[in-house]
This record gives structure tokens, sequence and C-alpha cells, in this order.
């Protein structure tokens, strides 16, 4: 299996603090690959360094074995790295349609038109529509995203994520502050993603029923280093993972 | 539905400004509205930068300045006809790209503030280029010039003014509902996604400077010709906290927002010079727009169409909830 995305001595040091320190990982094509790891663990910031958001102190990341990093956000997302992040970010004074639209502008590489045909513009809106139907979002349309409430704004968020088609999707704590009842949705989205098998997934999850179920692969994180990685079940039983996790029933299943 | 209403209200509105002269024939009050025209397009286009896509200037005068310039000394030189005026459109057409886009090039990828500070250094710059270059714009005493016949009749003057207001209006309508103006509001609205959706941002930001550049410049091109006089006062500070104080009491993010508030501040301003005679305080008009400046922004950030499509909105809540939807 090839690998899609590759991280070499992958450092990042704020002030004299290191947040990351020497991640080699190598993500395959077409596989679900699951980051857990305790809070202040380095995760997020794992995934800023990926999409570009922040740039490493040392080390090198390759996608689809191009050197990106040295490469802006923008830059990336264009190559095929997409991201969702955990604290929602949307644009609030915009309609929820209007939101997807953006992405779904973005992918079709649609950027200074002026005089835009109208039925163009349809088709666009028309795929946004799809888009907005799969994360069950399609009644919220024409609502402004700032009054979304927090689990709303979390589905347009993969909304827009998805809208832009990218072949690594970067997924940040999906389901962070959703009410109970709305997990169960987001997590047969993100099934029926993986299920397509043609895309790249990595996902910070700190619910662990959904990474057994999800993942081929699991990383982990532990005060700064890659601590482990295999499939869930082998995650399961290493010991270091157990004893990192305060008494090991962090993981009893 | 609503939409069409909308429209036919416009143009109604529109109908009645082109018939007004034969109705009403005042000629002061022709050209007050006749200025109330020409700010509002600078004010829509200062609203592009400032309410689409949320850019701070302080030196929107200078594309304003450069305009009027280019028209008074090109009529000057080479005579009051239309070739004249055509090559003044060409110069300010291509200083306006060339400084604005300069301008944006160099402070637009930094914070907004370096935007701000710059633009606001460019017309300081330009205001005593054109006091000290004597021999081309006669320093701060300014000069008079004529223009072509045809434009010197105040009811024609009036509508060619009115008809460019609609144009670019129009122009600015279709810009801001296109893909490329919903990109420069999510830029307003957050900055950081509208980079990771992919787009490069600053290329947006230089060109929404350079088209708002541009407009301006056409429009201290009407603005010197209304008054067939120019001298520095058009670099001046005032001129843009003028058309800031526009856009912000009318509404940012609106393009009727900068028509209204261009009505209001101009007819405010007409009507306060007048009252100078009663109390002198009526003179320093500024002290009291700045009084009404701290109060919209305090209790109306949003303006007045801001506020009024707030309102509806409300309105129209109201109503769903009453039918129980």
């Amino acid at each position: 299996m090839e690998s899609i995305l590759k991280t070499q001595n992958l450092t990042i040091t704020f002030g004299g603090h290191i947040v990351l320190k020497e991640i080699n990982v190598s993500i395959q094509r077409n596989r679900f690959t699951s980051i857990i790891g305790p809070n202040g663990a380095g995760k997020t910031t794992f995934f800023n360094l990926l999409s570009g958001q922040l740039k490493p102190t040392q080390g090198r990341i390759f996608f689809r074995d191009q050197d990106v990093t040295q490469l802006s956000p923008d830059a990336r997302t264009r190559l095929g790295i997409g991201r969702s992040f955990q604290i929602t970010d949307v644009f609030p004074h915009l309609t929820v349609l209007e939101n997807v639209r953006l992405a779904v502008q973005a992918r079709a590489g649609i950027h200074f038109h002026v005089f835009y045909p109208k039925q163009k513009m349809k088709e666009l809106e028309d795929k946004a529509m799809e888009w907005l139907k799969k994360a069950l979002l399609e009644h919220k349309k024409n609502e402004l995203a700032t009054y979304l409430t927090h689990g709303e704004k979390r589905k347009l968020e993969i909304a827009m994520l998805l809208a832009l088609e990218t072949e690594l999707l970067l997924l940040d704590e999906p389901t962070a502050g959703m009410s109970l009842e709305e997990v169960p949705m987001i997590l047969e989205l993100i099934q029926s993603l993986k299920d397509e098998q043609n895309r790249t997934i990595l996902l910070i999850e700190h619910k662990m029923d959904m990474i057994r179920n999800l993942s081929d692969q699991v990383l982990v994180l532990y005060q700064s280093e890659l601590l482990a990685q295999g499939t869930p079940e082998e995650i399961m039983q290493n010991e270091l993972v157990q004893s990192a996790y305060l008494g090991g029933d962090f993981l009893a299943p | 539905m609503k939409w069409e209403k909308k429209w036919i209200f416009g143009a109604m509105i529109a109908l009645f400004l082109f018939v007004l002269p034969w109705i009403y024939d005042s000629r002061s009050t022709l050209i007050l509205i006749t200025q109330i025209f020409i700010f509002a397009v600078f004010a829509m286009s200062y609203d592009l930068l400032l309410g689409y896509t949320g850019i701070i200037s302080f030196g929107h005068a200078m594309f304003f300045g450069i305009g009027a310039y280019s028209t008074g000394i090109g009529l000057m030189r080479n005579g009051e006809t239309w070739t004249a005026l055509l090559y003044a459109l060409g110069i300010t057409v291509i200083l306006c790209l060339l400084l604005s886009h300069v301008v944006g090039m160099l402070s637009l990828r930094l914070k907004s503030h370096y935007y701000a500070m710059l633009t606001l250094a460019f017309t300081g710059l330009l205001q005593v280029g054109a006091e000290k270059w004597r021999s081309l714009t006669k320093g701060n005493d300014g000069f008079t010039f004529h223009i072509p016949e045809f434009l010197m009749d105040r009811k024609i003057f009036y509508l060619f003014s009115l008809l460019f207001m609609i144009i670019i209006f129009l122009f600015l309508y279709q810009l801001i509902s296109s893909p490329f103006g919903k990109v420069l509001q999510a830029i307003r609205e957050n900055e950081r996604r509208a980079l990771s959706l992919g787009y490069q941002v600053v290329h947006y930001k230089v060109w929404a400077n350079v088209i708002a550049g541009v407009i301006a410049g056409l429009s201290g091109m009407v603005y010197a010709l209304s008054l067939r006089f120019i001298n520095t006062s058009v670099f001046a500070v005032d001129i843009t906290l003028d058309v800031l104080l526009m856009t912000i009491i009318g509404g940012v993010g609106t393009l009727l927002g900068p028509i209204i508030g261009a009505a209001l501040i101009e007819t405010a301003h007409e009507m306060l010079t007048e009252l100078a005679d009663v109390h002198w305080l009526f003179e320093r008009w500024i002290i009291l727009f700045g009084l009404i400046y701290i109060l919209v922004v305090l209790f109306f950030p949003k303006g007045i169409v801001g506020t009024w499509n707030e309102w509806m909105k409300k309105e129209r809540w109201k109503k769903w909830n009453r039918l129980g939807l």
C-alpha cells in the first residue's frame, strides 16, 4: 500500500517548550487513521503542522511525495489537504448555503469571476445543496451561520470540508461539544465517507468506541512524542499505552 | 417575489430622480443632489473595502484626488474637448490601477493597520506633492478650467451624474453577488478560514483595492467636472473621513447604505453651512459630525440600512411565529 502522507522528524517548539518531538509517521492512501492521546499531547498542533497553520521548527512533511513543509495553508488545500477545525470556524454572517458554496467554488477553481453566468451559479448552488443534504443541514440553508446551534455549526464545518473534495481529510474532533443525539448522525456520515474508500482520513478523537469501529490504524501521541502506532487491537493491548492513560481503564472495552 | 419588488421599487426611485429636474427646478437643489450622486459613488467604492472585504483605509481620497487632478489638468492643458476628457479618463484609470496595486501589494499581506497607515501616508505625500508642484497644479490656490459645453448645462450634468451612480451601483451589485464578491465577504468574515478553503486571500484583497481605487478615481473625475475648479483639498483627510462617515452612518456592507449616508451627510453639510450666520458652532460642523459619529458607532454600529434590515428580519420572524411556523 502506498503512503500518501509522510512526516520526517517533525518537531516544533514554542519558546523553549517542545510541543512535538521527532514525529515520523506514514499514512497509507485510502486508510482511516485515528490520533489519540491525552490533552496537551500535541494532537491539534500536529494537524496545524500538516495543514500549514504552523511551520515546524525541524523536520519535513511530504504529501504524495512532494515536500509541502514550506507551503501556505491555501496552497496545501489546493493540493488536496482539507481540514476541519476543532473550534468551529465558519463565515458567521453569510448564509449556510453560501458557506458551503464558497467551498464548492474553491474546489471548482472559480476565483476572479465578476460576471459569472447565473446558470453556472445555480450549478454551484446545487452542488452545495448536495453536501448540505449529506450533512443533514438542508433545512437551514438560508439561515445565517452565526444563528446555528453548536452542533449545526459542526455539521456545516464538515459539509464545507467535504465540499472541498480533497484526497486527505483532517478531522479535528468532529463531535466535540455536540449533544448526544447528534453524535450518531456525524458518526454515520464519517462511516459513509470511509465506506466510499476513496479518501484518506485522519481523525482526532477521544471517544474510544468510535475509534475502534472506524480506524484501520491508530497513532498515540503522549507527552509530545509518538508513543505507539498500530491497529486498534494492537494499541489496546499495548502496555505502554495502557500505562500512559491513568490506570489503563481509559481503553477498557 | 420579494426580490422583484425590491427592483421595481428601485426603478421607481430612479425614474423619479430622472424627471426631478423638470418637476422641481431649483439650481441649488440640483447642485446638491448632483454632489450626493458623486459622493455616493465614492462612498460605495469605499464600502467595497470597508464593508465587503473588511479593509480599513485612511487614504481613499488619494484616488479621488488623482481622478480630480487628471480631469482638471487635462482639460486645462488640452482644451475643453471630449478628447481631452477621454485622455483624462485613461490617465485616471491607469494611475489608480497602478497606485492601488502598489499600495495593496506593499501592505495587504500584512495586518490591516499597516494598510490604513500606508494609505494615510501616501495620501499625505500626494497632497504635499500637489502643493509643491506649482507649475502643474498651481499649488494650494488651485485653478479653474472649462468643461465640454454639453456638460455645462446643470440638468444635463445632473442626469449624467445620476446615470454614473446607477451604472456603478449595478456594477458593484453584480460584483458583490458574484463568486469573486462572495470570497471578499468570506475574507471579511474569517480570513483564516478563507485561506484554509484554498483561496489566495492577498490577491483578492489587492483586486478589491484596485477596483475600489479605480471607481474612487472616476468619482473624483466627475467631482472635478461638477466644480470646474480644483485645489489640493481633494487629497485632504477630511474627504476620507467624510466618506468613512457616510459609509458607517448609511450602513457598512450594504450598497444602499453609502448612498443614503452620502445624501444625509451632504444635506446636513449644506444646511449647517447655511446656519453658520446663526451661531459660529454650525460652521465647525465637523465637531457636530464627530459627535454623531460617536453616537452611531455606539448605538447603531450597523448604520441605517443595516439596522433596518435587521429590524425587518425580526418582524418577519414575529410573523412566522404568529403563524406557528
